[in-house]
């Protein structure tokens, strides 16, 4: 189903933009605001924010601020024109990374046969952002925040790849659309009331999912990168004012993001299951899910976030060895396991 | 006798921080809202020093003893008449500056235990903070203001050894 109004093409793209800006940048303050600020203060016994805006609401745009109005410090040895770009290749991977995501029958960026593939390439990019954001710091501690990032990141990327290929096994496409509709347009032995969500059948993708998920988003307990109490703040402690605040916006945004991807892949995405309005393939679906198939996206991606928040105030940290190991000798295996399982389950049924 | 299940650290851990968050919504945090409401220190809180006046001797014991060189003393000696009729005039000190600096001041008590005149208490008033820091340097009359705010001291425990003089 088409939309009723045809738009020319630069319309179009001006709405694409202000699209992939809204689905970065609202998920990222509503989960600074509601799950940093608010969840992290009462899993404490504390308040948070409660001065600016009724309970703290405004808190982050008084953040955001206090941040412009910083001066902009450089280390004088530092490599200029790098240390200057790192903080937009890292916020440029999220944004990259969104484009694929379908909100909705019609609402998306781009309906692209790879999306998957694209997506786990494009999340990789932020790792070159945040190495020379390390390097080109001219620090010992964001160096080594940096190489220790780097590791993880690189560490954690095959266990990710590896969980979303039961996935795509099971769909049988990599198309990030089309998963969602195999989902809403599947069936459970038979019964069809609640679709196939992936989150049933491919549950072990989605822990290793999620686990890597965290690993990539450097939150605790894998933060090693930035660990505070021995890197200072690892390849962010040369950053103040407006890069600082790219670096924490990239933080947030790209854990909604990822979130996103992980409700596309394991939860259903936007759609609800076929059956209960009688649609059988996407051309049957009525226009007004392009309104709430993204508040069921949004809805999904902040239980995903919340429990990508709650892991990171409740445990503590991994050390740097007992972090790879856990990367290489318990999540490349399990996933390996989990794509021959599927695999053979596949081919069975 | 059953055996109870063992739970996971993990699994525990998580529930101990959702349940501080469901008891913070349903029951209020531990902090309190600190301009808007504010918690009675206890009795005994070292807030800031209040001196006596006429206790002190200017025997400068306690800027002796201060380890951050944070009271300044100065004081001359006056005549003051004797204590019997025809007896030889007195001497005592009288007190010209007395000085705490709070910038400097580490909140350690020496001066309080020190003092062999009960001329230094303890005060839990703790809102002094000033714009500029000299102005952390107390005189002698701001110090005696802060008289007002030192409570009695608490009863003896029953069987205590009292201290000092009877």
């Amino acid at each position: 189903m088409m939309l009723a109004v045809q738009f020319p093409y630069w319309a179009q793209s001006l709405l694409r933009v202000l699209g992939g800006l809204v689905a970065v940048l609202l998920p990222a303050g509503t989960i600074v605001y509601l799950f940093l600020f608010k969840m992290m203060s009462f899993m404490q016994s504390r308040l948070g924010p409660m001065e600016a805006g009724p309970y703290g609401s405004m808190q982050l745009f008084a953040e955001v601020g206090k941040w412009l109005q910083k001066e902009d410090i450089m280390p004088e040895k530092a490599d200029h024109s790098i240390f200057k770009i790192a903080p937009l290749i890292v916020l440029a991977s999220t944004f990259l990374l969104v484009a694929v995501v379908p909100f909705g029958p019609d609402a998306l960026f781009t309906n692209f046969e790879t999306g998957v593939f694209y997506a786990l390439a494009v999340s990789s990019v932020s790792v070159l952002g945040i190495l020379i954001a390390g390097w080109s710091s001219a620090n010992k501690y964001s160096l080594l925040g940096g190489l220790r990032a780097a590791g993880q990141l690189i560490a954690y990327e095959l266990p990710m790849v590896l969980a979303v290929v039961g996935v795509v096994i099971q769909a049988g496409t990599m198309n990030l659309q089309q998963i969602v509709v195999a989902q809403n347009a599947g069936e459970i032995f038979g019964w069809n009331g609640l679709g196939n969500p992936y989150i049933l059948t491919q549950f072990i993708g989605f822990a290793v999912f999620m686990i890597a998920v965290q690993a990539e988003l450097t939150q605790a307990p894998f933060d090693m990168p930035v660990a505070e109490s021995e890197l200072v703040s690892g390849y962010m402690t040369e950053y103040s004012g407006f890069r600082f605040l790219i670096f924490f916006i990239a933080e947030f945004a790209t854990a909604g993001v990822f979130a996103l991807i992980a409700s596309v892949l394991f939860l259903g995405g936007w759609g609800i299951p076929f059956s209960w309005f009688g649609w059988n393939n996407i051309d049957q679906i009525d226009n007004w899910m392009n309104i709430v198939g993204p508040l069921i996206m949004f809805t999904k991606m902040m239980g995903l976030v919340f429990l990508i928040m709650w892991i990171r105030f409740s445990y503590p940290r991994f050390r740097e060895d007992q972090l790879q190991r856990f990367a290489w000798k318990v999540l490349i295996p399990v996933s390996l396991g989990n794509i021959m399982l599927t695999a053979v389950l596949k081919v069975v049924f | 006798m059953g055996l109870k299940p063992k739970v996971p650290g993990l699994v525990k851990g998580l529930g101990v921080t959702f349940n501080t968050m469901m008891t913070t919504i349903t029951k209020g945090s531990n902090t309190v809202q600190y301009p808007h409401e504010k918690e009675a220190p206890p009795l005994r809180a070292r807030g800031v020093i209040a001196l006596r006046e006429d206790n002190c001797t200017s025997c400068m014991l306690c800027a002796r003893s201060c380890p951050d060189w944070c009271i300044y003393i100065e004081g001359h000696k006056e005549l003051a008449p004797p204590r019997r009729a025809g007896g030889a005039p007195r001497k005592v000190n009288k007190l010209d500056r007395f000085d705490i600096d709070y910038a400097l001041c580490m909140y350690c008590g020496i001066c309080v235990e020190v003092c062999p005149f009960d001329a230094l208490f303890w005060s839990p008033e703790y809102e002094y903070s000033e714009p500029k820091i000299a102005d952390l340097l107390h005189d002698k009359t701001k110090l005696g203001e802060w008289m007002e705010t030192v409570p009695e001291a608490p009863e003896l425990e029953v069987g205590a050894d009292k201290k000092g003089k009877k």
